[in-house]
Formats: structure tokens, C-alpha cells, sequence
């Protein structure tokens, strides 16, 4: 609870009906890591990510982000207050371009309403030149510049991810949480994807990583959380984590196998 | 400093604008020569435009199905009826009731948006149905005990449009060229479709639109991107009930008679088709619907009756059957074949026509 910690969970919990898909998580994030979150299908992390970010109440908890409590707090107000997410099954606007999901992004940091649109005012107009240099800036980021006015579900799946991820920085957060960002890439696109995350993490923004690519996650992450059946069951550094033998015994008992290489 | 982005306008594109000025200035006189019918025909198309265009914003940019829409053409229809005409005596002058038309449309669209916020399709549809048909019938109703709808009896000898001195409902002689009342109203009518259209345009292409087309296209995803889905959503509501409001309070000068009848279920009905049918969410293609849906009917009315004459020798139908029968037909026919609408807009088009060109 330093000033280092950008984000505290505290006792998290969250049924679904008899699931228990969160029982009593506590972690920190400091400021500037890769944190990463990993456990076998199943085990609570997607959960993790909608409680955090207000899509779900948690029955029991709380978080406290950046020195202030996020309690009933709604997904809006949560990107407002700084923190991002992309989604396992990634949610573009699919019947946008590129460019305008990005644009969409900016909606948080930006102002004009009904009369600025009405009457194109000269701030409105400054700003909407803005929101569009901004964001193909971020296009070119992250590395989908030429798709700008390609549809977003005519991407291909790769670029839909990075392009996820532009949108997500358009809002200017604190904290991007990612869910499987690697999920569906090559090993090419899964090189340069641990770049990105390298870069963006160097331009001072916070990274909570969900990841069922072990070897990304080996090689990024600062500090892993394991989850399993709702509980945390090992945190600490990758190396560390992938020595624990109760993350070894949950993985062996679930699909997927932890690579141990590295 | 000149604005940051030079426009070189080519005199081509000046020259094509001349040409559809001038023709939109001649349009009521070609009209003419078929029969001052026709020119109320052009009134209506115009009407329908802004009203269409309105509930665009809700369905086709926002997503909403909302099938009570004509509500709020009544409420500008009444709400000018009540303010300019013998009924409680007061006349005020058009522009300044066509703000409290368009307000008070807003503030009713406020009062459906706000209850029906969690709702979606089907539900959002029932809803609205029922909102629209609560105003039609409370219209009906509020004669007793004190007459603020004058019933089912409507409103009559509503004021026409007037600036000083000159009227619209009178033919006129101006500048030596004779204009009658219809012809007069189409300006009046323009200049106004001109403006909702303009406005729609900017709101499209505004942070509000892309709000708008976020919410449509992914509630959660827009939510979980910082927009504050109620607020929008309600904006949504209020801006095309305003648009619905100023048609309304429009249509209640140029009839300068309104009743609860004009505001049925199948105008909604009528209405909601012109936006599917143009091409939803596409501005010129919810135009396109407006204009081809008020005119077939016409059409079918003034040809109907001649065409059976001449193949059978009598009249089997009437026109008013004939009427709804092939508008209905073409209502299957356009969803069979061009279920993205005559006009839809490219993001639209290429959403239903990809499967077969997609390699892999
Ligand atoms: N909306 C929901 N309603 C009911 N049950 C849910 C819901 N969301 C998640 N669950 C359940 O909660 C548990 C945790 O699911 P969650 O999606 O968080 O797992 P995960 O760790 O993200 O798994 P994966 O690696 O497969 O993405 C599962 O048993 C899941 O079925
Ligand atoms: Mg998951």
C-alpha cells in the first residue's frame, strides 16, 4: 500500500449462481510492471477483469485504484478513471473502420456535444482534428496503420488484437488489462506483440496480462498471479511461479500444459 | 489565417449544385403541371424526410428499435395546433412555437428514453409501441373534463404559416409569378428538410455519432471505452424526437387541421420502413426511403384505377386496397433482395456481401 502500488485487491469474490469463479483474491500492482495472471481454463481471470472494471459487482471485496477506492463503481467511470481492458473474444465496433474504433477510444479524454456537433464550432472542429491525428498515431503504434479505413472485423485476426489494444490506449489509461492478447497469433506476431508491450510499458502505462502463452508470459511479466478454481494460488516472479509445485499440480490437472522451458 | 484545411471547391462541383438548386426551385411548377395534388405529394415526401431522418438517429445510428415514434410528430402537431388557432384563441407566430415543439417532443422522448434504458430489440420494441399508442389515445381523450385535445373531433382552422403580412395558405401573386399555397409551403419545407438534414449529417460525424454507432455496434465494449451509454443513449431519444417534433409542428401548418387519426401505429409503422427500407443508419439512403415511400402509394392510387379499366373494363379492387397490397409486396420483395436497403451505406453493404469473396 505504498505509493508504489497502483492498484490493491483486496478479498475479491464473485459467484456465478454455485460457481465460485473469485474467492477472497488479493494482489498489488505497483506502478510501471507487467503483472501478469495466469491459470488453467476456467479458473477466474476473465471474471477478474470484469469485476475489476465494473461490468459485475463484486459480492465481496474491494479494489482501491491509484489511492481511491473503485467500489460500485460503472465501466465508464472506471475507463475514466484510467484503467483499460480488451476483451478474450474480441469486441471491436465490427462494422467501423479502424480508425474510427480508435476515434471511439478518445470519446473519454474529449468534450464536444449536441451543439458542438450542430455547429462545428472551432474548438469542436480543433478537437475532432485532434482526436484523428491522435489516433492514427496510435494506428501506427501499434503497428495497423494501413488497415485505418479497412472495416475492423475485415482485419485479420492479429491486427484485430492490436487494434484492440490501440483502442484501448486511446483512452489514455493508467492501467491496460489485456485478456489473451496472444491468443490466435504466431510466433512472429507473438514477438512483436511482446515488443509492443515492452514499449508501452516504457511509455509509463501499467500492464495486467492475462496469457496462456507461458513463454510471453515468462518473458514480460515482472510478477505472476495464479489463479485457480477462484483462489490464488501462487504470486511472486515468473521463475518463482513456474517452480511452485501447486501451480504445477493445477496445471497438470487442467488442458493446458505449463511450459517449462521458458 | 484561412481554416486549417484548404478547400479547393472544383467549379464542377459548383456547376452540379446550380443544376440541383435550380431544379429543387422548379420542382414544385413541374409538379404543377400534373396537378396541385402533387405538389402536396412533394410537401409530404419533405415531411416524411425529417421525420425518417429523425428515427434514423435512434434505429439506424444508435440501434434502438423504437416503434412508438410518431408520439412525437404529435406533439409538435398539437402542440402548434393548441398555440395558433381559434381552440384556446392564442396565435402565436410559427418560429416561435416550432422551439417549444421541438423542446417539448424532446423532453417526451427524455421520458421514454429514461424508463426504457436497459431495454433492447423486441422489449425496447414493445415499449415504445405502447408509449406511442398511450399519446394517440390520450389525445383522444382529453376533451373531458376540460378540452385541452378538443377529442377525436381534432383541431380545425389551425393558422396557416405567416411572415408579416404574407401567408402561405393563399395563392399569391410574386414578382409576376403565380404561386400557390402548396408551392409556397414546399420553400418553407425545404428550407427546413435542408437544415435536418445538415444537422443530421454533423451529428453522424461528431464524437455524439460515433458514440452513437459504438453503442449500436457493441453496448459493453462502449461502456467498458468511457462512453456513458445512459446519457447517450437518452440523447439519442431527445434528438430525434425533436426532429419528430418540428415535422409535427410543420405538418400541423400546412394541414391547418390535426386529429388523433393521423397518428396511428401504422405511421410509426410507415415511418420505421422508410429507414429500413432507404438503408438504415445511411443518411441519403433513409432519404431515398422517405421519398420512394410516400410517392409509390400515390402513384399506385392515381394508376391503379386506369389500369384495371383498361384490362378488365371495370374496377375489381379499389385503389385503396391495391394500394396497400403492392406495398406490402414490394415491403417482402426489397427485405428478399436487398436486405441492406436500396441505399445502404457502404459499411452495411459490405457487411452482408462478403462470405463468398472471402478466400480461405
Ligand atoms: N457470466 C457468467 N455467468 C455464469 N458463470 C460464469 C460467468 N462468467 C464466468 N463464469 C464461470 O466462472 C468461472 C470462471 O470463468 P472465467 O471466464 O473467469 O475463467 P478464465 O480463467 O478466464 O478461463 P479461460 O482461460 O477459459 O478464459 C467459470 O466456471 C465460468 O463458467
Ligand atoms: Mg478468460
Amino acid at each position: 500500500m505504498s505509493a508504489l502500488s497502483l492498484l490493491v485487491a483486496k478479498g475479491i469474490s464473485k459467484r456465478f449462481g454455485g460457481v465460485h469463479a473469485l474467492s477472497e483474491v488479493t494482489f498489488t500492482i505497483n506502478h510501471g510492471e507487467i503483472y501478469g495472471l495466469i491459470g488453467p481454463n476456467g479458473a477466474g481471470k476473465t471474471s477478474l477483469f470484469n469485476v475489476l472494471t465494473g461490468i459485475y459487482a463484486a459480492d465481496g471485496g474491494n479494489f482501491i485504484f491509484d489511492g481511491e477506492p473503485l467500489d460500485r463503481v460503472k465501466p465508464n467511470e472506471v475507463a475514466e478513471r484510467g484503467i483499460a481492458r480488451t476483451f478474450q473474444n474480441i469486441r471491436l465496433f465490427q462494422n467501423l473502420s479502424a480508425l474510427e474504433n480508435v476515434m471511439i477510444g478518445r470519446h473519454v479524454r474529449t468534450k464536444a456535444g449536441v451543439f458542438g456537433a450542430m455547429f462545428r464550432d472551432k474548438a469542436t472542429r480543433a478537437e475532432e482534428a485532434a482526436i484523428e491525428k491522435r489516433s492514427y498515431e496510435l494506428l501506427g503504434y501499434v503497428g495497423v496503420a494501413k488497415r485505418a479505413n479497412d472495416l475492423a472485423k475485415h482485419l485479420a485476426y492479429g491486427d484485430q488484437r492490436r487494434l484492440e489494444i490501440a483502442r484501448a490506449l486511446a483512452t489514455e489509461p493508467k492501467l491496460l488489462a489485456l485478456d489473451e492478447p496472444a491468443a490466435g497469433m504466431n510466433a512472429t506476431e507473438t514477438q512483436a506483440l511482446k515488443r509492443l508491450l515492452q514499449e508501452i510499458r516504457r511509455d509509463g502505462i501499467t500492464i495486467l496480462l492475462i496469457e496462456h502463452d507461458m513463454k510471453l508470459v515468462m518473458s514480460v511479466c515482472d510478477r505472476v498471479l495464479v489463479l485457480d478454481y477462484g483462489r490464488k494460488i501462487a504470486e511472486g516472479s515468473a521463475a518463482e511461479v513456474q517452480k511452485d509445485p501447486k501451480v504445477i499440480a493445477a496445471y497438470l490437472g487442467g488442458e493446458v500444459s505449463l511450459e517449462l522451458k521458458g | 489565417m484561412s481554416s486549417h484545411r484548404p478547400r479547393h471547391v472544383p467549379p464542377k462541383v459548383w456547376a452540379a449544385v446550380a443544376l440541383v438548386a435550380a431544379a429543387l426551385a422548379l420542382l414544385p411548377f413541374v409538379a404543377a403541371l400534373a396537378g396541385q395534388a402533387w405538389v402536396r405529394i412533394l410537401n409530404f415526401a419533405m415531411i416524411y424526410t425529417m421525420l425518417a431522418l429523425g428515427l434514423n438517429i435512434v434505429v439506424g445510428f444508435a440501434g434502438l428499435l423504437d416503434l412508438g415514434y410518431i408520439a412525437f410528430y404529435a406533439v409538435g402537431a398539437y402542440v402548434y395546433a393548441l398555440l395558433a388557432s381559434p381552440h384556446f384563441g392564442i396565435h402565436l407566430p410559427f418560429w416561435m412555437i416550432l422551439p417549444l415543439g421541438a423542446g417539448l417532443a424532446c423532453i417526451f422522448g427524455v421520458l421514454l428514453g429514461a424508463p426504457t434504458l436497459k431495454l433492447r430489440g423486441d422489449y425496447l420494441a414493445i415499449v415504445t409501441l405502447g408509449f406511442g399508442e398511450i399519446i394517440r389515445i390520450f389525445l383522444n381523450n382529453l376533451n373531458a373534463p376540460v378540452n385541452i385535445s378538443n377529442g377525436p373531433q381534432g383541431i380545425n382552422l389551425i393558422d396557416p404559416f405567416r411572415i408579416g403580412s404574407l401567408s402561405l395558405a393563399r395563392p399569391e401573386v410574386i414578382l409576376g409569378v403565380q404561386f400557390s399555397g402548396p408551392q409556397k409551403y414546399y420553400y418553407l419545407l425545404l428550407l427546413l428538410t435542408i437544415g435536418v438534414i445538415v444537422v443530421n449529417i454533423r451529428l453522424q460525424n461528431s464524437r455524439l455519432g460515433r458514440a452513437w454507432e459504438a453503442i449500436r455496434e457493441d453496448e459493453v465494449a462502449a461502456k467498458a471505452m468511457g462512453i456513458n451509454t445512459r446519457n447517450v443513449k437518452l440523447l439519442a431519444f431527445a434528438m430525434g424526437a425533436s426532429f419528430g417534433g418540428i415535422a409535427g409542428a410543420i405538418f400541423s401548418a400546412t394541414q391547418q387541421f390535426v386529429s388523433p387519426e393521423s397518428f396511428g401505429l401504422f405511421e410509426s409503422v410507415i415511418v420505421l420502413s422508410m429507414v429500413v427500407l432507404g438503408g438504415m443508419g445511411n443518411i441519403p439512403g433513409v432519404i431515398l426511403g422517405a421519398i420512394m415511400l410516400t410517392m409509390l402509394p400515390e402513384v399506385l392510387r392515381y394508376t391503379m384505377e386506369p389500369l384495371q379499366l383498361a384490362l378488365f373494363g371495370r374496377v375489381l379492387l379499389d385503389a385503396e386496397t391495391v394500394r396497400l397490397l403492392v406495398f406490402g409486396l414490394a415491403l417482402v420483395a426489397i427485405m428478399l433482395y436487398r436486405p441492406a436497403g436500396l441505399w445502404p451505406s457502404a459499411v452495411r453493404k459490405r457487411e452482408l456481401e462478403t462470405p463468398k469473396a472471402a478466400p480461405g
